[in-house]
């Protein structure tokens, strides 16, 4: 494992983090919305990882556990937002829903 | 190139690939299945460094448990797929994905100019950092308070969740 070169992980992990903003902007499910903000923390999470692995330093790795914790926390609650918008406008496409559209 | 470079393309292009999959799927949950095969895909490239630890949680936590809870609300909800767009080629579609591209060629150029003087191997404590025994020493002593404080965060969700998700009883 000695060869793979660091710019590698951070080129990939960049053109993951692209994908997952474009699946943000242009997609109109909100759940396809929340599965496009979960690619763009793992893109993340693949850079700390590099860079933990490439310093020899554990504090990229605690972060990326930390990260998860609240990812599983941000899962949690969106996805009971989007239960709740379900329930209240029958619909989880975003064009729909402007109850706070000024 | 070497097996360990052939092994991380492989992984990469099968990370990039389900990554767009994920993303341009109309059925949900065709897009949450992309995204299983995504995590996993993570998971290897997480053992390519040495992080034993990430891979395996990254697979327990994302790839289980978070998509399972994905996929019970999409059908929980019984969505159907997102209808065609009339215009693909939509403003809105334009400018969004041009950002994007923009902040992508920003990031990698930042890259290709910073890069210069990080260190090019991965360094040989590394096989020891990313054991349990490892982390799970870290995370005992350096790491405690943030470790507590991270608990108050899931309890928070938790409560957060059932107040969003009940229904109202006035």
């Amino acid at each position: 494992m000695q060869n793979i070169p660091l710019n590698w992980y951070l080129i990939l992990s960049a053109v993951l983090f692209m994908i997952g903003a474009a699946g943000v902007v242009t997609r109109r499910n909100a759940i396809i919305i929340f599965m496009s903000i979960e690619l763009m923390l793992n893109a993340v999470n693949v850079t700390l990882v590099a860079f933990s692995s490439f310093l020899g330093n554990v504090n990229g790795q605690m972060l990326v556990f930390f990260v998860m914790t609240v990812a599983a926390a941000e899962s949690a609650v969106g996805l009971a937002i989007v239960i709740s918008l379900f329930r209240n406008k029958q619909t989880v496409n975003v064009n729909e829903i402007n109850i706070l559209k000024w | 190139m070497a097996v360990e470079q052939i092994v991380f393309v492989v992984l990469a292009l099968f990370a990039v690939a389900t990554a767009l999959l994920t993303i341009t799927r109309r059925n949900p949950v065709s897009a949450a299945m992309w995204l299983v095969g995504h995590f996993a895909t993570l998971g290897g490239l997480y053992l390519t460094l040495n992080a034993q630890f990430i891979a395996v949680i990254q697979v327990l936590v994302y790839a289980g448990a978070i998509m399972v809870l994905v996929l019970f609300v999409i059908m929980l909800l019984n969505i159907t797929k997102e209808e065609k767009s009339k215009n693909k080629l939509s403003t809105k579609n334009v400018f969004g994905i041009g950002a994007v591209a923009v902040l992508g060629l920003e990031i990698c150029a930042i890259i290709w100019s910073g890069t210069k003087d990080s260190p090019q191997t991965i360094s040989v404590q590394s096989a020891n950092i990313g054991t349990v025994e490892f982390i799970g020493h870290q995370l005992f002593t350096q790491y405690s308070f943030p470790f507590e404080a991270i608990s108050f965060v899931l309890l928070a969700a938790i409560v957060g969740a059932v107040m969003l998700a009940k229904k109202n009883v006035d």
